[in-house]
């Protein structure tokens, strides 16, 4: 990592020249809620006005640039008794602007699985290879609880990495291609007077945080909270909708479908992301569901986010990051759910 | 493998009409693109909008719209006979549909107003289902022609029909929306079975539930939620009966 400084106002010719020649998506507000509140989300911007690097929050993941909601995975041709394959993959290279050390720690953990798991996708790797990544600190929402799943702050899985220091940004550059446009502008061997302005900044961001999840040997209470009667109180209130994990920078769930076209001499194979809260997630051929129960669906959501499947080294996938509490009408929110396991196992011990 | 009683051969189709807009049948007619080839997928031995011929030789009937007169509870019933597969398409067919808002009156009061001093013979609305078996429904106001495209596809190569088991809020997120619910409006997405890619949400209107419920919806806790958000008993239940689609709902 090498650490520079760069003034907002050159951060700014910076994004321009990065926009110029480049697909670039950044944070930009598309609606304004009940309340008056501003909504980010990240979409394709066309010059740095658009983006707004002082943003809360963006509404759902990025996780979408990478693993999309919906995605041809291949498409076959059918002639008198052969048939044919096409797979395309390759994407244009793109800078992401912005993005906050949760979803960069996010974008990591789908690294272990679909970039250096058993079964790499080639889907997922030339879009996370061919993305630019830009990575922007902020204070915390009252809500965000990153700090509990040590994922405020983050090493690895970006080029470059902003921290806000008043007039200019601290970067820690962490590639080649970052270095070497970085270079074109003017960026600054950092201060001690930096230093210490980005170490007040770290300290400032960490003791921000308002909502603490307590997650300390919590896989292991989760074994014992299995058959807790938690799940069936926050199951009664459970919508079997799939937002949380559709706004979910973790949740890498999905269907493969195979398409016949109406021409029937073309068909598709389509992947569709999915969740285990939808009810025919543990369907199999014949029609056995083996989570009927609603209950059964969300606690399994929670066994994987905070317990952490063999693919995931058995380590929490959650960063987080609240939207799906958020998001979920039913104020389902995993601060709460955990809090009242928590309560249960202390009642129970 | 037979599916739906059928062998491999093009079916032979009939579309009928009753009490409704036709809106379902011109979207059989729409989708220029792949229009031929949907055609060529069936033999169509009746259906008035494209059509002249008026074959009785059908294999699946196609019914699109309520019921609403004795007659035509006589003509479906003769369609049934000879069919051997009866599909209900659209919410009109398949819930009776925004024509259910006549049930809300007394019918003769109804009757009056449309027909004044010429009152015509007429009944309660009603979908297909209460007078005939129906052995597949395909819902929406109107139906999505890709859905019907695919079922059609099912049916030819004999593979399963399957509908989303999800709600609308699935494909709302897939097209990354701002929640309606976030912007103080009322959906009924939650309740609502996929399939339609989430047309309304998209364009910023709240679901009305044209397709109906899906296989799993939590309507108790999503009633709370809904007046936990300020809408009244009254409103939900007034949207519920849009489409008259949540006719099983019996209290908000
Ligand atoms: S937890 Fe909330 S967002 Fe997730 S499926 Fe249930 S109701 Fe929907
Ligand atoms: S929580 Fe559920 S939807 Fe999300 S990744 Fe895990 S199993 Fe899949
Ligand atoms: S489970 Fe919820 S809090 Fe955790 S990463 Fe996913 S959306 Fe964020
Ligand atoms: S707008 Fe409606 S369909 Fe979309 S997420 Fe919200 S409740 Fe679901
Ligand atoms: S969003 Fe709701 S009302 Fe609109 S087409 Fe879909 S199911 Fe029908």
């Amino acid at each position: 990592m090498i650490y520079r400084v760069i003034s907002k106002s050159e951060f700014r010719k910076f994004l321009e020249s990065l926009i110029e020649s480049n697909v670039t998506i950044g944070p930009v507000q598309s609606d304004v809620d009940r309340n008056n509140d501003p909504i980010y989300k990240f979409q394709q911007v066309h010059s740095a006005d658009e983006i707004e690097l002082d943003y809360t929050i963006s509404y759902t993941a990025v996780k979408n640039f990478f693993l999309p909601y919906r995605e041809k995975l291949s498409e076959y041709t059918f002639t008198d008794d052969d048939w044919d394959q096409t797979i395309e993959y390759r994407v244009h290279p793109r800078v992401l602007v912005g993005l906050r050390p949760c979803d960069i720690n996010a974008l990591n953990i789908l690294d272990r699985i679909f970039y250096k798991g058993t079964y790499p996708s080639p889907y997922y790797i030339s879009r996370r290879k061919n993305t630019f990544i830009i990575g922007l600190d902020h204070e915390p929402l009252p809500d965000c609880f990153c700090s509990s799943m040590n994922h405020h702050t983050v090493t690895e899985g970006f080029d470059v990495f902003c921290s806000d220091i008043g007039d200019s940004y601290y970067l820690a550059i962490n590639s080649s291609p970052a270095f070497d446009f970085l270079k074109k502008f003017q960026v600054t061997v950092p201060t001690d007077e930096d230093d210490k302005s980005y170490i007040e900044r770290r300290k400032f961001i960490k003791k921000s945080f308002k909502t603490n999840v307590e997650i300390g040997s919590l896989p292991s209470f989760l074994d014992i909270e299995f058959d807790s009667p938690i799940w069936k109180k926050w199951g009664d209130k459970c919508l079997n909708c799939g937002t949380c994990a559709m706004v979910c920078p973790t949740c890498y769930c999905y269907q493969v479908e195979e398409n016949i076209a109406v021409n029937l001499k073309k068909a598709s194979k389509d992947m569709m992301l999915y969740s285990c809260t939808i009810l025919d997630f543990a369907e199999v051929a014949g029609g056995h569901n083996f989570r009927p129960k609603k209950e059964d669906r969300l606690k399994y959501r929670y066994y994987h986010h905070y317990r952490g499947f063999e693919e995931n080294a058995k380590e929490p996938i959650c960063v987080g990051c609240n939207r799906c509490g958020r998001a979920c009408l039913a104020d389902i929110n995993p601060k709460d759910v955990i809090n009242d396991l928590r309560l249960d196992n202390e009642e129970r011990s | 493998m037979k599916y739906l009683g059928l062998g491999p051969q093009k079916p032979k189709v009939g579309v009928f009409d009753f009490t409704c807009c036709e809106g379902c049948e011109l979207q059989l007619a729409n989708k220029e693109t792949t229009l031929v080839d949907f055609l060529s997928l069936m033999e169509i031995v009746n259906f008035r909008e494209i059509s002249s011929d008026k074959g009785d030789d059908y294999e699946i009937a196609l019914i699109e719209g309520s019921i609403s007169r004795a007659d035509e509870i006589e003509r479906l019933k003769k369609i049934r006979e000879r069919a051997k597969v009866l599909v209900a398409i659209g919410t009109c067919a398949c819930f009776g549909g925004i024509n259910s808002l006549k049930n809300r009156y007394p019918i003769d009061e109804v009757n009056r107003e449309v027909y004044g001093e010429m009152p015509k013979e007429t009944l309660e609305v009603k979908p297909v289902k209460e007078y005939v078996q129906v052995d597949l429904a395909i819902p929406g106001c109107p139906i999505n022609k890709a859905e019907v495209e695919r079922i059609i596809v099912d049916v030819v190569t004999k593979a399963e029909i399957k509908f989303p088991k999800y709600p609308v809020c699935v494909e709302c997120k897939q097209h990354i929306n701002t929640c309606l619910f976030d912007l103080g409006q009322f959906c009924l997405g939650p309740v609502t079975q996929a399939g339609c890619d989430a047309v309304c949400t998209s364009g910023k209107m709240g679901c009305l539930g044209c397709r109906g419920p899906f296989e799993a919806p939590n309507f108790e806790a999503f009633f709370d939620i809904a007046k936990e958000k300020g809408f009244s008993k009254d409103y939900i239940k007034e949207r519920l009966s849009f489409f008259n689609a949540f006719s099983e709902v019996k209290d908000v």
